[in-house]
């Protein structure tokens, strides 16, 4: 096959398939065991210094919230972050120090509430590296290839851009058309946390609404905590098996985290918590006030039970609950703005 | 400008002409997402807007501050995931999709990536996100952004996402769809389009602007020879846009 042109950004995260079948024969089991643990003991099991992380859901959807604060108290360092579709899961490890480099496909923003102004610091001032370019669909693609057990997917995506000179894609000669095509190679991350709607204790998972790149991140993880806003009976799971986007046998520890995705939005249960998230957006501005953040609602926390409780409890709670389900829509959304 | 309507409400008016029914649109929250449903409340009934998360033809009450929030997909045709989405856009199911950036060049190639070193940058932006994805698989993208002096440049410093690229026939050469690319580009002065050469001309100037505004407001010089006046919105539609589709005035 002819190479045309090779991305000269890293290639995180890739193996030969050969050795991810071998780690996922050797490691990975397939019984039907309770893999019910504290978020605590699920980060100190399968979580480590080094990892290349990526957290499920859309960045502020969804987001496996009680993982990211463990990663923080537990002080784990020098992760390589996937940058896919991250929001305030990434400013958070950012803006504590967790993360080292990272794969940017969309980072180092909160969408319509702007720029984030600790990650941009973090690597504007070189303390984190941007080791590769993608865009959103390369890193969907990576974590497809993975699924799939393949070395790469063909896509048609990249071509004629910096973003592909950045990225660690390579342009070959399709040998059906004769034309170029682009090559996004697989990505295996070492750890993936994703919060789900329900799990069974085995960790068969069910995502209410819109999936994102869940089903493939969850096949392409080496090691993945599931958090679940609910942990139900089997039965119930096996009553609607359609639903099940995440079998057991993926899955290496299932953490029970109600109200997991604060201060982020848990479709058809709780909003953004825009206060919450204003309060992020304005301490961070300083590293003082990203400080007294840390120590208030994170290492100064015992753990997630007790951050809700700092964050207002079951009132403030019930108001989230309240404006997701259509109940207060004077109060729901923010000051919109343009997405850049 | 006139007091009867914003900047954003006349942008928003003007993008929405330029969608036709029985389309997809993809969009992002802000102003494209406002005129995708105004074309669908005035002349393009099935047009179906379309997030890059997963969420299809949404009929929410409310407006999505997030691409991958309910709101998204509440009520909607599927809620479907990003291959799902990424897929149908690359095999052509995807008529229109809109795009912001910092920066764009006379070939309406756009940069949200970097101002300055990508290594050391000077300000770091979001990246691609789904832009170059949308750039490169939709059968037609619409540009939305500020014009100044500083936007609309000679050189990018980063080229995030492929618009023309070097010109005629530069898309397909490097492998991507063919008949794809950007027509439209439309910002507070007006609506540009591309000529032959594929390079940005003028299409529409807004109400009240000045034609020596195009070219004083911008670092390439852009073709002003040949254009029209935008249409100011009408009653109907600022009367949809103020009391249905944006009530709380979110985005202004």
């Amino acid at each position: 096959m002819n190479v045309i042109d090779e991305g000269e950004g890293e290639l995180v995260g890739w193996e030969h398939p050969d050795d991810v079948r071998a780690w996922n024969r050797e490691h990975r089991s397939r019984a039907f065991e309770d893999k019910r643990m504290t978020a605590r003991e699920a980060v100190e099991r399968f979580v480590d210094d080094g990892d290349l992380l990526a957290s499920g859901g859309f960045g502020h959807v969804r987001i496996s919230t009680p993982i990211l604060h463990e990663i923080v108290r537990q002080g784990i360092e020098d992760l390589t972050l996937s940058g896919k579709t991250t929001v305030f899961d990434a400013d958070l490890l950012i803006a504590a120090g967790a993360v080292s480099k990272v794969e940017a496909a969309y980072c180092f923003a909160h969408e319509t509430r702007g720029l984030a102004p600790a990650g941009r610091r973090r690597v504007e001032e070189g303390d984190v590296e941007v080791v590769a370019e993608a865009s959103n669909a390369t890193l969907q693609w990576r974590f497809l290839a993975a699924k799939m057990g393949v070395p790469f997917i063909p896509s048609r995506i990249l071509a004629g851009t910096e973003t592909f000179e950045k990225s660690s894609a390579n342009i070959v000669e399709d040998p059906w058309t004769g034309e170029p095509i682009t090559l996004v190679p697989a990505c295996y991350p070492d750890a993936v946390c994703i919060h789900v709607s329900k799990a069974d204790k085995y960790g068969n998972a069910v995502i209410d609404g819109i999936s994102v790149e869940d089903p493939e991140l969850a096949a392409a993880a080496k090691r993945l905590i599931i958090t679940a806003e609910e942990i139900v009976d089997s039965d119930e799971l096996r009553a609607r098996p359609k639903e099940v986007e995440i079998p057991y046998f993926l899955v290496d520890a299932v953490v029970e985290a109600p109200y997991g995705s604060h201060p982020g939005e848990m479709p058809y249960q709780y909003y953004f918590d825009e206060a919450h998230l204003e309060e992020w957006m304005e301490l961070t501005e300083t590293e003082e006030g990203l400080e007294e953040y840390l120590e208030r609602y994170v290492t100064g926390t015992e753990d997630f039970e007790e951050y809700l409780e700092v964050v207002g409890g079951e009132e403030r709670l019930a108001d989230l609950e309240a404006i997701e389900n259509y109940e207060r829509p004077e109060t729901g959304g923010p000051e919109g703005g343009e997405r850049t | 400008m006139s007091e009867e309507y914003t900047s954003t409400e006349l942008l928003t008016t003007v993008a929405s002409t330029l969608i036709e029914d029985e389309s997809t649109i993809i969009v992002g929250t802000g102003m494209p997402m406002l005129a995708a449903m105004l074309a669908q409340k005035t002349h393009a009934p099935d047009a179906t807007m379309i997030y890059e998360a997963g969420g299809i033809g949404p009929d929410a009450p409310e407006l999505p501050i997030s691409v991958g929030d309910e709101r998204t997909f509440h009520r909607g045709v599927k809620a479907a995931g990003m291959h799902d989405v990424m897929s149908y856009m690359s095999a052509g199911f995807v008529d229109y999709g809109f795009l912001g950036a910092a920066q764009i060049d006379r070939h309406g190639n756009l940069n949200s990536t970097v101002i300055g070193d990508w290594e050391r940058p000077t300000v770091r932006f979001p990246g691609s996100g789904g832009a170059n994805d949308i750039g490169s698989l939709a059968n037609e993208t619409i540009v939305a952004m500020r014009q100044d002096e500083t936007s609309f440049v000679e050189e990018l410093d980063f080229l995030t996402t492929p618009g023309y690229l070097e010109g005629p026939g530069a898309r397909e050469a490097a492998g991507l769809p063919a008949d794809t690319g950007p027509s439209h580009v439309i910002t507070q002065y007006g609506v540009y389009g591309f000529d032959d050469d594929c390079k940005l001309t003028l299409e529409f100037l807004h109400p009240g602007v000045e034609e020596a505004t195009i070219n004083a407001e911008s670092g390439f010089e852009i073709d002003v020879s040949d254009y029209e006046h935008s249409p100011e919105p009408t009653d109907e539609q600022l009367r949809l846009l103020r009391e249905e589709i944006d009530p709380r005035g979110v985005i202004r």
